[in-house]
């Protein structure tokens, strides 16, 4: 009797045998989610393609399709990326943003970290903000209360970012320290913020700050909702860090005070370059929750991208295209957080193959 | 406390569990800002400042809302601007603030803002324990029901046993149990967070009736319905929602500028004074129409602005009438009721300006 012929292992077909149909249950869920692709596609790429309104076009041409309305967007694209920023100067937030997308570029170069990136970066943003107020070198100034969309949920974001890494070093460092005072402190700090929901600290920021100040006095009100986010998350990265901190072995410590170095030439050299690697895919991931996160300073009244795409659409004649409006902003916050877990994902295995060399 | 967080439900912000926190904090600002500020403080500060700093809603048609390219417009808008340029001279001297229902009156009690222009229903506990103070009436609203034709309700008192959409942390909700409960009926409350949503399901017939303020069921009728003619507004008004500007309490002169502003805007439409003919009707023979624009008569300076100061809004932004036509008009909302002038049979109606 000849044997059965061994089924192939290579090929499309072994390779659908191997992933999608290896056995009864991995076949019903396979069958089932086809099923569910071919009754959802379709008739989403009628509503957002092949029945859409594209370009300019009145919102009556829109009432009258049965598919997506891009007209709406064509119409309050820049209300939503810029908010209320005036309309002949948003192509300085534009400009901004290329200058900041160029600096992300540089910084994914692993081999161009160091003192000098650190420079650029700094430069970059004073340029940026720079490029935001004006008031100089014949820009008109531009007082931040108008600053808006896309612009200010970046500048929040980075700058938010930019503060609060350093400062959660300090305090996860603090956390491990032998001084009990300096223990203590960062210790009450970092338990108190992570006690609080950030939107409860925004609320504080924005209502009762202004409360404790004699009247007139009062402090800008984008820089109490940055302060409000660098807070927050310096408590949250300082306990990413503290993790990374604990996960290097007691013996790295002891060597580096063998080799002599004082406490902070150990930690700057030997520790924390350690364990901030292994701390890497927890603080991504602080940054990504914290990148959505500032859309909740719509709440207090800034215009983030959120907010101004609520303002776009509170236009009665565009309102009934709303689901259009929250699939763009959708769209741009994905490719934004897609990007950065696909970046640490990369540093990671950067990482390893160094732990494995 | 959060009686009448009123027509801010249109824009879906309002949180039923916020209104705890701003209870607390209203309850605060009552303590810390019992008797600050003293006379033409404000004034003296926008002067110096060369801007008011206005409070509006974050987004709502008719009232306050960014255009496609940024620029405020709407009724609330315009009466800051008209304010703007009675005292500075110039229309566009304004700093919008928008602030969500829950940070309006907190911000106008800490001087973020000079004043509130923000579609806020006047109340005698908003009056009486906030701190702050209504200067007068802007804009007549009450509270409405609408059904789809086909129902063929012709009354509210029909409604019995309906499901009704609203949204939700308003005081649409409480006045709809009310009213529902006073004339002894049921009803199933269907309760949304945001605009859109709500609206979106009472159009695909989740609900039988959606009951918000008369202008933003008037809105819903131009804006949202496919086919206006099939839905019908109920004659009953269940509730009274006056609207207009608020000041912190404190600072009489300013208070005084910005309840007389209201009234300027008013009696120019009454004489038939606007933006196009005003430079003309400087040269009026009718003595209400020369002490209004300053001809004869110091009325701006008994205020502490210029003479000239009803003339510049009204070159600014034009009479009430005006203002409502450019901007209510348009979101489906003719004018009846009492938003017409008292000559007309409505309720708007200035003070003597003499």
């Amino acid at each position: 009797m000849a044997a059965a012929p061994a089924p192939p292992r290579l090929g499309a077909v072994a390779w659908l045998r191997a992933n999608l149909f290896s056995n009864w249950s991995n076949t019903v869920l396979t069958l089932l989610g086809l099923f569910l692709l071919v009754r959802a596609l379709p008739p989403l790429f009628d509503w957002g393609v092949a029945h859409a309104v594209w370009g300019a076009a009145d919102p009556d041409v829109c009432k009258a399709a049965s598919g997506a309305c891009w007209a709406m967007i064509h119409e309050k694209y820049r209300l939503i990326l810029f908010g209320r920023y005036p309309y002949a100067e948003q192509w300085r937030p534009l400009l901004g943003l290329v200058l900041l997308v160029v600096m992300i570029g540089l910084s994914c170069n692993r081999n161009a970290w160091g003192l000098r990136l650190a420079e650029a970066w700094g430069a970059a943003l004073a340029a940026w903000l720079l490029l935001m107020w004006g008031g100089v070198a014949g820009l008109t100034f531009v007082p931040n209360n108008l600053w808006g969309g896309l612009p200010l949920t970046l500048i929040l974001t980075v700058i938010g970012l930019a503060i609060a890494f350093p400062l959660s070093i300090f305090l996860a460092l603090g956390r491990r320290s032998r001084m009990p005072v300096i223990r203590i402190l960062c210790r009450v700090y970092i338990e108190l913020i992570r006690g609080v929901p950030l939107i409860s600290l925004l609320f504080m920021a924005s209502f009762m700050l202004p409360l404790f100040l004699p009247t007139g006095v009062s402090i800008d009100e984008v820089l109490r909702a940055q302060v409000a986010i660098i807070l927050f998350s310096a408590a949250y990265l300082a306990e990413a860090v503290r993790g990374g901190l604990q996960a290097i072995p007691k013996g790295q410590h002891e060597a580096a005070h063998a080799l002599g170095l004082s406490y902070w030439q150990a930690q700057r050299k030997i520790i924390l370059p350690q364990a901030i690697a292994v701390a890497i895919p927890a603080i991504v991931n602080i940054f990504i929750g914290l990148f959505k996160d500032t859309s909740l300073v719509a709440i207090v009244s800034l215009t983030d991208l959120l907010l101004a795409m609520r303002q776009a659409i509170a236009d009665p004649q565009w309102r009934r295209f709303f689901v259009e409006g929250y699939v763009f902003i959708a769209l741009i916050y994905f490719v934004v957080c897609f990007f950065m877990s696909k970046y640490s994902q990369y540093l990671e295995t950067q990482f390893r193959s160094g732990q494995q060399r | 406390m959060n009686s009448t967080i009123r027509t801010d439900i249109q824009e879906g912000i309002a949180m039923r569990n916020m209104s705890r926190y701003v209870c607390l904090f209203i309850a605060f600002t009552v303590v810390v800002l019992a008797g600050t500020a003293h006379a033409g403080e404000v004034l003296d500060a926008v002067v110096a400042r060369d801007s008011v700093r206005c409070g509006v809603s974050t987004g709502l048609a008719g009232f306050a809302i960014a255009d496609s390219t940024g620029n405020w417009t709407g009724l609330d808008a315009d009466y800051c601007r008209a304010l703007a340029a009675a005292v500075l001279g110039d229309g566009a001297k304004v700093t919008y603030v928008p602030l969500s229902p829950q940070q309006r009156f907190t911000a106008l009690q800490a001087g973020e803002v000079d004043l509130l222009s923000r579609n806020t229903t006047w109340t005698l506990t908003r009056d009486a324990s906030l701190g702050l103070v209504f200067a007068g009436v802007t804009f007549y609203d009450g509270q409405g029901f609408m059904v789809p034709k086909d129902l063929g309700v012709q009354s509210a008192e029909e409604l019995d046993g309906a499901e009704v959409c609203v949204l939700t942390g308003t005081t649409t909700e409480l006045n709809l149990a009310d009213y529902f409960r006073a004339n002894g009926m049921n009803f199933k409350p269907v309760v949304f967070e945001s605009l859109e949503e709500s609206v979106t399901a009472f159009l695909n017939g989740r609900c039988q009736v959606y009951t918000t303020d008369r202008s933003g069921l008037a809105a819903i009728l131009a804006s949202d319905a496919p086919n206006p003619d099939d839905y019908v507004i109920l004659p009953e008004t269940i509730s009274k929602e006056p609207l207009g500007p608020v000041v912190r309490r404190g600072d009489d002169a300013w208070f005084t500028i910005v309840k007389w502003m209201v009234y300027a805007l008013i009696e120019a439409e009454e004489k038939g004074v606007t933006q196009a003919n005003v430079a003309a009707m400087m040269d009026s023979q009718d003595p209400v129409i020369q002490r209004l624009l300053g001809t004869s008569g110091d009325m701006g300076q008994k205020l502490g602005l210029s003479n000239a100061w009803a003339v510049q809004a009204i070159q600014a932004v034009g009479n009430y009438g005006e203002i409502y036509d450019r901007n209510v008009i348009p979101i489906g909302l003719p004018r009846v009721g009492s938003n017409r002038l008292w000559t007309n049979g409505g309720l708007m109606y200035a003070m003597p300006l003499r």
